[in-house]
Formats: structure tokens, C-alpha cells, sequence
């Protein structure tokens, strides 16, 4: 109906010598495989993202001779990306909010080590005191993102320069207040929450968390039909739909099967047959770990996460700000305080990811967090988020955070030194995005 | 035209609006009434734009009241003007370029299930019948509206203003990016709007859209209202040469006139 072929025959024209018909080929064949997978209605971007994480996961394993895609480096890589994949999902909304939250690991570090204090110093001996400790964090992570995001909305200071200014603030405030001290050990109910074989699921929770996320899959696809049903709106293909469905559900069963099959260390099994008085078997305790607790949480706070940003009112008014902040305040939208509800929202993931990383290292320490916020952007801008604001998903975020994470441990296999990796992802966060708008310039919609 | 001795559904009464020392609106006063279209007239940077713009919430005034049907109200934002049944049409359409029709249409008045979630269904369903009678050739429901032509774009903008049952509608160049039959749609859409018993404010650049659809044609220029006059009255060239001159007619010397045909 509209102009559709107009935008995509640039692309033979402008791409100078020898690479020219190569691009074209590729953007044809690419915008073919659109085409077909547009009746699935499945985001391509994102399907992108999952083939270029298969590439490098295939990739180190062969580099590596076998030693990448086991359960245990699988379960560790899960449990690594959970804190940056949870803080990731509320950058989304800012940088499509056309914001930035620069502060984030000095939130984390502030609200971690103020939860260490709780437990460890304040409430010693307090029962629950580690619930006590987590509220507190979290009320004090959203409490310092309403501060922010108050200045930044309503006192129209660029959000840049407030969270720079967060960024010193906060990390000075708790070397002011620590000393350089490090809190140790947390409450052992609270060090589950870092993961570890102890802090997973174990075998049968996390089959039944499988086959929740299951019926999930299978509830949402029968429900989106039945409702465009109702309205009278073109059903997509039923292969599709079937496809969809098998495709989503094997790869939760999947993943749950590789997080089951990794079995507890042989010298912690040892422990806890004697522990338990359980006679072991030759060749020891197979005791499978299952899903990590702080995956848990990434997982649930991807879901809530997903649902604010797509079946909300906020969301919505997030997006459309950032598409049209003009707009959006003719359109009748308290855009302030979505604003300051984002650096809310922001504060409290921060919180949340604090309690991961401290519960993680079992210490309260200064340096938590530090640089957190570089990778938390990237993970946000390699999963599909644009800076020119109103672009971005939450899985996009969690998937880029998965990205990095597989990026850095796979180079840590390979005994790659910390200058080099950082100069790897540092090319890959740009690279990825330049393809992204190179690739994107060429798609009709 | 209108019922003598009813309040005017709108009535605005020395407004005024300065941008940094220049009076962009300066003490104009208009009055508009239910079933009646208002032509605002006036050459670039006259002040249509910012008087309307009071009326909807997008600027505030400095100084002056607005009356909604005999009774002072306060439009601080454009929330304000919506409760009051004020709807816009802006020149540069205020779309959300990044989210589809439905969203756009609704934007700031989602529909949502009884838990509070967007009832994308039902809001996709409302847009498709609206778009069926607006421009019946709008097919694309599920792209973001920048993928849109102009024509498709200004409709998404116009089923905005016309679908939550606005009293009071203003139009700032209503039909500027659309085509000839797309043009005659929008007059069609004017004149049926209006005899719902709907208060048009129709802003236009050209003399001859404003002609043919209002009642009464208000001209601006420099920030003040020249003066308001009934379409039956005035021809065409006193309007021009109230908007590029800026005096009332009988001010105007015939040969004045006769030097706008130059």
C-alpha cells in the first residue's frame, strides 16, 4: 500500500567497489528470510541476536576443544550474566526514554553494602534479618532513583549529568561511610540467593519451573489467537503457530536439561553425603544443581519486566515519549512522571542485582559494582536498544547481557588476557551496532 | 447562524502569550459556538497557531480567561483541555512515530482489561472501524506510524481528534499533506462534524478551504485579531487584505485591493 520498495534499492548504488553486490546479496537474502518469517510474526532482531550468540558459543567450543558448551561452563555463564542481564532490562526503558542511567553501579555498590550492614552489623542475630536487609536495599535503590529522576524530570537537568553525578556521589558516600572495610559472611539463607550448587533449584523444582514456562508458552500463543479471533484479525499460519510453540518449549526444556545435568563439585557432594549420613555410590554423589537462584530471579524480573514495558500504560507512555517526547506531552501524558518512574524502576533492578552480586562474593565491599554500568548499556545497546530513543525490548536486553557474558568467559577459557577482552568487547559493541543500522537502513519498514 | 443569547460554547478573552518580549498573542478575543466552524486566518507568524495552542494546553497563557460554555476554566496542560472536550488536530500531527496506528490513536487513553493491562485488541478493533470510515484504503494497522505516507499519517491524527467524542475541535492545517480526494474527505468530515453540533476551529493557509466551510472567519495578524466577520459579509479579497495588510474592511482603499492582484 504504502512506499515499501522505495527505501530498499539503495543498497547496490551507495556501497562503493567489490563489497557493493555482496551487501545487495546479503540484504536480499536477508530481507527474503524476513519475509518468510514476518508470517511467524517472530522479531527478527531478536532472532538475530540468538543466532549470533550460536555462532560464538559454537565458536569458542571449537577454539576451545570441547570445553565451552558444557553443562558447568553453560550454568556458570547463566549465573555470571544474571546481575548485569537484571539491571539491563530496566536501561531498556531509560535509553528509550531517550535517558541514561550512568549511576547504576554505584547504586548497586551503595544498596549492597547498606544490605551487608543490615545483616551483619545492625540486625545481628535478628531473625529474617536478611529480609529485612533486601527490603531495605530495594526501598533505598528506588528512593535514590526517585532522587535522580526527580532532578532529571522535573528539575530539566540532562540525565547524563545527574547520573555522573550519582555515579561519584553515591561510590564516595559509601567509601566515606565503609572506610575501606569489607562485611563478611552474609546470612546463609541470603548467600543462596548468589547461586552456587547449594543456592540452585536442584532437579525437580527446576523441571517444574520448565514446564510452568511451558504451559506459558502454550497458554500465551492460544489465548493471542482466540483474541484476534474475537476481533475478527487475520490469524497467522497454523504451522506457525505450532512452530512457534515446539520451538519455544524446547528450548526451556533445553536449558533446564543442561542445568540439571551439571552435578554438584565431587568434594561438595563428599561433604554433604557425610553430612546427610548418605551412603555414596563409587565415583561419588551425583547430585544434579538445576536452575541458579539469581537466574530465578533474572527470569522472573524479565518476565514482570517484558509486562510492564509492553502490556502497561507506562510502557507505553515510555515508548511513545520516546518516540515523540512532543507528542506525547499533547497527547496528554504525565511525561515527568514517567520519567522519574523509570529511574525508580531502575534504582530498585540495581538494588536487586546488589543482592545478587553481594549474596555472590558473600562480602560487603566498596569496589561492588564498579564499572557495572558500562556493561549494563552495552548489554541494553547490543540487544537491540537505539539511543535515538522509542527502540528496544526487554529479552533484547537480557539476550546482549548474555552476549557480553559469553564474549568474556569464553575468552577467559582461552586465557585471553582482561586488556584484550575489554578491547574485544569494546569492537563488538560497535560493530553490532553498526551492523544493526546498516542492516536496518535496508528494511522497508 | 447560531442561537442568540446562549453562551458561546468557547470564548476566549484577552488572551495573551509573549515569547521573550515579543507578543506572539496579544489581548485577542474569540468566542465560538456549538455547530459553528471558525476559519483563523493569518500570514506566517501572526499567532494562529499560539492563540489554538492556548486552547488546547500546549502553551499557557501569560495573561487572559477562557470561558467553556459561560463558565472561567483553567487549561494548564493538555489533559486539562481533553476533560473539557477539547481536541486537536496539530500541524505537525504529534504522532509517536515508533508505535503503530491504534496506539497513536489512543495515546494517553488506553484502553485496558479489568486488571489494568492495554486491551490491545479492542483498541486495534476501534481504530480499524474509525479508519474504515475516515480513509477506508488504511491498511497498515500493525507498522509504526512512520512507515506511513502523509495522507495515512494526518488520518491516524484526525481519528484521534474525532474518535473521543470531542465538543470543541481545532484544525491547524488539517489538510496540508493530503491529496485532492483525501482534501474533499476532510471537508466532508468538517461538514458532517459540524452538523453533529461540534465547534470547529479551522486553521488554514488557504483562503479558499476556509471560504467554503466556515461561518465566521477570524483574522490574524502581528499578534492581534484584525477583527471577526461573517463569511456571508466579506468576499474573498477583504480577507486577504485584512491577512497581509492587516486593516478591517472599509479600511482598505480599492486601489489597495486592486494591488493585491498584482
Amino acid at each position: 500500500m504504502t512506499d515499501a520498495p522505495a527505501t530498499r534499492k539503495v543498497s547496490g548504488g551507495r556501497s562503493p567497489g567489490a563489497l557493493g553486490p555482496l551487501f545487495s546479496a546479503l540484504r536480499s537474502g536477508l530481507s527474503r528470510l524476513r519475509s518468510l518469517l514476518s508470517v511467524t510474526e517472530v522479531d527478527t532482531r531478536l532472532l538475530g541476536m540468538a543466532a549470533a550468540l550460536g555462532i560464538i558459543w559454537i565458536g569458542f567450543n571449537i577454539v576451545s576443544g570441547g570445553n565451552y558448551l558444557t553443562p558447568r561452563n553453560l550454568w556458570n555463564l547463566s549465573v555470571q550474566s544474571s546481575s548485569i542481564a537484571i539491571m539491563a532490562t530496566g536501561m531498556v526503558l531509560i535509553i528509550v526514554s531517550r535517558n541514561i542511567d550512568l549511576s547504576v553501579g554505584s547504586i548497586l555498590g551503595f544498596t549492597g553494602y547498606t544490605m551487608a550492614m543490615v545483616q551483619v552489623i545492625w540486625l545481628q542475630n535478628v531473625p529474617y534479618a536478611w529480609v529485612i536487609a533486601i527490603v531495605v536495599g530495594v526501598v533505598l535503590g528506588g528512593l535514590i532513583g526517585a532522587f535522580q529522576g526527580f532532578i532529571i524530570a522535573y528539575g530539566k537537568v540532562p540525565s547524563f549529568i545527574v547520573t555522573l553525578g550519582g555515579l561519584l556521589v553515591w561510590r564516595g558516600l559509601l567509601f566515606e561511610y565503609d572506610q575501606g572495610q569489607t562485611l563478611a559472611p552474609m546470612d546463609p539463607t541470603f548467600q543462596l540467593l548468589g547461586g552456587g550448587p547449594t543456592g540452585s533449584l536442584g532437579l525437580w523444582p527446576s523441571w517444574i519451573v520448565g514446564g510452568v514456562v511451558c504451559v506459558g508458552v502454550v497458554y500465551t500463543l492460544i489465548n493471542s489467537r482466540r483474541k484476534r479471533r474475537r476481533y475478527g484479525f487475520p490469524l497467522r499460519p497454523r504451522w506457525a503457530e505450532v512452530a512457534v510453540g515446539v520451538i519455544g518449549c524446547a528450548a526451556a526444556l533445553g536449558a533446564i536439561l543442561i542445568a540439571t545435568s551439571y552435578v554438584w563439585p565431587p568434594a561438595l557432594a563428599h561433604t554433604y553425603a557425610l553430612a546427610n549420613q548418605i551412603p555414596e555410590p563409587p565415583g561419588g554423589l551425583q547430585i544434579p544443581t538445576g536452575i541458579a537462584f539469581p537466574v530465578l530471579i533474572m527470569l522472573v524480573v524479565g518476565l514482570v519486566m517484558t509486562f510492564i514495558a509492553t502490556r502497561r500504560r507506562f510502557g507505553r507512555y515510555v515508548f511513545a515519549i520516546g518516540g515523540n517526547p512532543d507528542a506525547a506531552e499533547l497527547g496528554g501524558i504525565n511525561v515527568r512522571r514517567t520519567i522519574v518512574t523509570t529511574f525508580v524502576l531502575m534504582g530498585i533492578l540495581s538494588a536487586i542485582s546488589a543482592v545478587i552480586s553481594t549474596a555472590r562474593l558473600n562480602a560487603g565491599v566498596t569496589s561492588l559494582g564498579v564499572q557495572n554500568e558500562l556493561d549494563v548499556i552495552a548489554a541494553a545497546v547490543i540487544g537491540g536498544t537505539s539511543f535515538s530513543g522509542g527502540v528496544g525490548t526487554v529479552p533484547g536486553a537480557i539476550l546482549g547481557a548474555v552476549v557480553m557474558q559469553s564474549l568474556r568467559s569464553g575468552m577467559l577459557l582461552l586465557n585471553v588476557p582482561s586488556p584484550v577482552q575489554d578491547i574485544v568487547v569494546g569492537c563488538v559493541l560497535v560493530i553490532a551496532v553498526g551492523l544493526d543500522t546498516f542492516l536496518r537502513r535496508g528494511q522497508s519498514r | 447562524m447560531t442561537a442568540a443569547g446562549a453562551a458561546p460554547l468557547v470564548e476566549m478573552r484577552d488572551i495573551q502569550v509573549s515569547f521573550g518580549g515579543v507578543h506572539a498573542v496579544d489581548r485577542v478575543n474569540l468566542d465560538l459556538h456549538a455547530g459553528e466552524v471558525m476559519g483563523v486566518v493569518g500570514g506566517n507568524g501572526a499567532g494562529k497557531s499560539t492563540l489554538m495552542r492556548v486552547l488546547s494546553g500546549a502553551t499557557p497563557a501569560d495573561s487572559g480567561t477562557i470561558l467553556i460554555e459561560g463558565k472561567p476554566v483553567s487549561i494548564a496542560n493538555p489533559r486539562d483541555a481533553k476533560a473539557f472536550g477539547i481536541e486537536t488536530i496539530y500541524q505537525t500531527l504529534a504522532l509517536a512515530d515508533n508505535v503503530d496506528a491504534a496506539a497513536n490513536m489512543f495515546l494517553g487513553r488506553e484502553l485496558v482489561t479489568r486488571l489494568g493491562s492495554l486491551d490491545d485488541g479492542a483498541m486495534e478493533s476501534a481504530t480499524r472501524k474509525v479508519m474504515n470510515r475516515l480513509n477506508p484504503n488504511f491498511k497498515n494497522f500493525k507498522s509504526p506510524v512512520k512507515s506511513l505516507s502523509g495522507g495515512q499519517r494526518q488520518s491516524v491524527a484526525i481519528a484521534r481528534a474525532v474518535h473521543f467524542n470531542a465538543r470543541i475541535l481545532i484544525m491547524d492545517e488539517p489538510t496540508a499533506a493530503l491529496g485532492p480526494a483525501e482534501t474533499a474527505q476532510v471537508r466532508d468530515l468538517i461538514r458532517q462534524l459540524k452538523a453533529e453540533g461540534i465547534g470547529i476551529f479551522l486553521i488554514s493557509h488557504d483562503i479558499h478551504d476556509v471560504f467554503d466551510l466556515s461561518d465566521r472567519i477570524s483574522v490574524m495578524y502581528h499578534g492581534r485579531l484584525v477583527d471577526t466577520v461573517e463569511k456571508s459579509k466579506i468576499s474573498a479579497d477583504e480577507v486577504l487584505a485584512m491577512i497581509i495588510m492587516g486593516k478591517k474592511p472599509g479600511e482598505a482603499t480599492s486601489e489597495e485591493l486592486a494591488q493585491l492582484h498584482v
